[in-house]
């Protein structure tokens, strides 16, 4: 077995009907695994079957090849940050991030490290609503980090900050990880914030696991319609106007990225409709001939809203037709 | 799986451990009140009966009234306007909540009562050959009711304003209505909830007083006071009956008041800011304000004062003077070195306890039953624990005492009147609607990660509760507590009709110190009770 963490056709069965698994996949030591898909498709019963608050109704989970399926939350030496943080509102900063630690003397001193790590120095006798936003996602790390666990969870890790703050705490955060050298998967709905802080990004969708790989490969050689339009922006193309485009498969369509579009003198014809300027570049809606709207990315002056114009494509995936397209 | 089902059979086990304490009591009621034909007959055709019942239930409804009269206009005043002291008046004001209805009571009777500090003065200021009331009847009983239960509609009010999106009212006025057509078509539809949550808390309470009826009644029967009197009588089947009826009244009547509730939704969509406070400009109306404010808190706190002096008043050294003319602490000294009156003291202090402790508990595994576990029963639990609120303390008082002074094993009866246990168990019932529902909406407000957090972070069931549940739950938890012990200390209903020599509580002997007129010991045991309560509800509300 390769993978350090082990997640073999793990399954959820709610009620309704509603079934998220069988789920198979393999963490690397070290890795940053991202879970990333729309509401609603599994990703966060995912990071609660993997902590064990939920129980798994099939399947297994196994960390450096110790099974731990049936092992209790608090057995299994997974750290896990929530996302609202769950700091716990009786006790100080020390007091949160010692929570997990035995006692002993070099209890304390494992505080101060876990608070150094985040940056938090001296912040011990601090209450937690005394803390801004950033500062108590980093106690909630600090807490989860501090009794050394095998495994790190986080849940929507950045949902709760400031867009503002959010870049910059991702590297932080990615930085962070990287030099604990912890093996972590994290659950998101943001494309940008899976690309940014995951090594490899998980894709899911109503429960079954879509695509797993790097961010390029995701993007650049989607397997599914529904990959292909979750992540990034894509246009697609079916009947004459994929034709146009050079799709010959039938039962196919024809995925194309906007900045992979552009305004030519011969291609695709079709009107120019709307136009959003986004500064170095913007976006042009156009109508085709049969009627179907697509978005161009191209130069802030490439064309004229109400202007007739030919399109032709630089790059093209060519997928099955199916559920998921726009 | 496995922990689906555990949860499923410990919902079972809390269920029927419920219903055997608040449903099983009132269905033997029921069933043997039903077997008594001779007692219906007697029930239907005694006049004595049906005018009491009727005074019951005309008595309740003149209590809300009354307490509404008072309650709302001084929520207004005190939420919408600013005066010099309003804060201060405004907590003195809510002070009679403090006070335990009997110690209340007593403390009237030493005020207005026929050798009351008040009727006495007014005798000797207007030369009098007798007192210039006497109190008793239906309006002492109102007086005494309207005194302690105004509280209600004065807090329900006072929070349903603070609740009050100003931008409604502004809205309102946006769209051309007057002061006039604003209050009735905004601001009393929003208030709905509040005002009619007050009236069902004064309705019911109304309905179960038993110590002013007691105390003032005189020849006045009311329900509670008819079943009492006619189970020291001894005739058991019309007591049942009794209970019977007074029960079917409470359900019909909180039936009748929950339906115009009106939903929570409206309250719900304000989430703006209350309406600024108005500052009384007129100087003679501010001037009446803050003087009205403070009569008033006299007033309210001359049966506290009253209290407090007559306990320093030795025996037979207060005959005829306006002011006694010893005070010193010989009752309190009494109180705490003779056995015999230490001996209730301690009585209550243990039976309140053991009672609240016992309704924590039940009301900590059903809370975690009922909103962590979401077990199938989980409406049937909650619907148990707030089951004793819905009907009067004199039902359940004869319940148990005709439950528990059987010895069937098999039916789950035992002889338990005459021991030491019938009257914590009777407080115990008591006390699961104030702990079951605190800690139900405590567990609501809790967030689930923080027990996950724990979790997480390797701590097992029992430290998870000990250093996260607990912790947080504890303001709920406290206040609940604190209102269950406050009310069992001040228990006089369940304590008459089951308490024993031995385990007698301090209403009991509070009684008997006042039917050998040793008014200063009655007085000091009222102290004891109520800076008791005080003492305990402070704890409570603390954060």
């Amino acid at each position: 077995m390769s993978g350090f963490l082990e997640i073999q056709a793990i399954e959820k069965r709610w009620g309704h009907g509603v079934t998220v698994g069988p789920i198979t996949l393999d963490i690397a030591r070290g890795e940053i695994l991202a879970l990333l898909g729309p509401s609603g498709s599994g990703k966060t019963t995912m990071l609660r079957l993997l902590a064990g608050f939920e129980t798994a109704d099939g399947g297994r989970i196994a960390v450096a090849s110790e099974d731990v399926t049936d092992v209790a939350a608090a057995r299994r030496r997974f750290g896990m940050v929530f996302q609202h943080y769950a700091l716990f509102p009786h006790l100080d900063v020390g007091e949160n991030v010692g929570f997990g630690l035995p006692g002993s003397n070099a209890r304390d001193a494992k505080i101060t490290a876990a608070l150094n790590l985040v940056d938090l120095s001296g912040f011990e006798r601090r209450k937690v609503h005394e803390l801004s936003g950033g500062q108590q996602q980093r106690v909630a790390l600090a807490r989860a980090l501090a009794p050394e666990p095998r495994v790190l969870l986080l849940d929507e890790p950045l949902s709760n900050l400031d867009p503002t703050l959010r870049e910059r705490t991702r590297r932080e955060l990615r930085q962070l990880i990287k030099r604990v050298g912890i093996t972590t998967v994290f659950v998101t709905h943001e494309q940008e914030e899976a690309f940014d802080l995951g090594d490899r990004v998980a894709v899911l969708n109503a429960g079954h696991l879509e695509q797993t790989g790097s961010p390029e490969e995701l993007y650049e050689h989607p397997s599914s319609l529904f990959v292909a339009t979750f992540v990034g922006r894509a246009n697609v193309f079916r009947g004459a106007a994929a034709r146009a485009l050079g799709l010959t498969r039938p039962d196919h369509v024809l995925v194309v990225r906007p900045e992979r579009l552009r305004f030519g003198d011969a291609g695709l014809p079709g009107v120019v409709r709307e136009r959003r300027y986004t500064g170095s570049a913007a976006f042009f809606q156009v109508e085709g001939d049969d009627g179907q709207r697509f978005e161009v990315l191209a130069e802030p002056e490439g064309a004229q809203v109400g202007a007739r114009v030919y399109v032709e494509a630089t790059r093209v995936i060519a997928l099955p037709d199916g559920a998921g397209g726009r | 799986m496995n922990r689906v089902r555990n949860g499923n059979a410990a919902a079972l086990a809390m269920t029927l451990l419920l219903a055997w304490l608040v449903v099983y009591p009132i269905l033997i009621v029921v069933l043997e009140a039903a077997n008594g034909h001779g007692a219906w007959s007697e029930f239907f055709t005694r006049p004595g009966e049906w005018a009491a019942l009727w005074a019951s239930v005309w008595i309740s409804l003149a209590s809300v009234a009354l307490a509404a009269a008072i309650g709302i206009p001084l929520a207004f005043l005190f939420e919408w306007f600013d005066f010099p002291g309003r804060k201060t008046l405004g907590a003195l004001i809510a002070l009679p909540v403090v006070l335990p209805p009997f110690v209340g009571v007593i403390a009237f009777l030493f005020l207005y009562g026929e050798s009351g500090f008040v009727t006495r003065a007014l005798q000797t200021v207007l030369g009098l050959e007798q007192a210039p009331w006497r109190l008793q009847g239906p309006l002492a009983i109102l007086l005494v009711h309207a005194y302690s239960m105004y509280v209600y509609f004065y807090l329900f009010t006072r929070a349903g304003l603070a609740k009050l999106d100003v931008s409604m009212l502004e809205a309102a006025q946006a769209l051309g209505a007057n002061r006039r057509a604003t209050l009735w078509r905004v601001i009393v539809p929003l208030l709905r909830p509040s005002l009619v949550g007050a009236a069902i808390l004064t309705f019911m309470t109304a309905l179960g007083s038993f110590s002013a009826p007691y105390i003032f009644g005189g020849g006045f029967r009311v329900m509670t006071t008819q079943i009492v009197a006619t189970k020291l009588n001894g005739d058991l089947p019309l007591a049942m009956v009794e209970t019977v009826a007074l029960a079917v009244v409470a359900v019909v009547g909180l039936a009748i008041l929950r339906r115009t509730e009106g939903d929570d939704v409206l309250v719900a969509l304000g989430k703006g800011v209350a309406p600024q406070r108005r500052p009384i400009r007129r100087r003679s109306a501010r001037m009446l304000a803050t003087g009205a404010g403070w009569g008033f808190a006299v007033l309210l706190l001359l049966p506290h004062l009253t209290l407090g002096l007559v306990s320093l008043v030795p025996y037979g050294a207060w005959t005829t003077q306006i002011l006694p003319p010893v005070i010193n602490f010989a009752n309190y000294r009494r109180l705490f070195s003779e056995a015999e009156r230490l001996r209730p003291l301690l009585n209550s202090l243990w039976m309140a306890a053991a009672s609240t402790a016992l309704a924590v508990v039940l009301a900590l595994a059903a809370g975690w039953l009922v909103v962590r576990r979401r077990v199938v029963l989980r409406r049937v639990i909650e619907g148990l624990l707030a089951l004793p609120w819905a009907l009067p303390g004199t039902v359940f008082a004869i319940a148990l005492a005709i439950t528990f002074s059987v010895h069937a094993p098999l039916e789950l009866r035992f002889v338990l009147v005459g021991t030491a246990l019938i009257l914590p168990l009777a407080y115990l019932v008591r006390a699961l609607p104030l702990t079951g529902r605190a800690l139900l909406a405590s567990y609501r407000q809790l967030d689930p990660s923080l027990e996950e957090a724990a979790a997480s972070l390797g701590a097992g069931r029992w430290r998870t509760l000990a250093r996260v549940t607990l912790p947080q739950l504890s303001p709920g938890l406290m206040a609940g507590a604190s209102l269950a012990f406050v009310a069992a200390l001040g228990d006089l209903v369940a304590s008459i009709v089951l308490y024993t020599y031995e385990t007698r509580p301090i209403s009991i002997e509070i009684l008997s110190s006042l039917r050998l007129d040793e008014i200063g010991v009655a007085a000091a045991f009222g102290v004891v009770v109520m800076v008791a309560s005080a003492l305990v509800l402070g704890i409570g509300a603390r954060r």
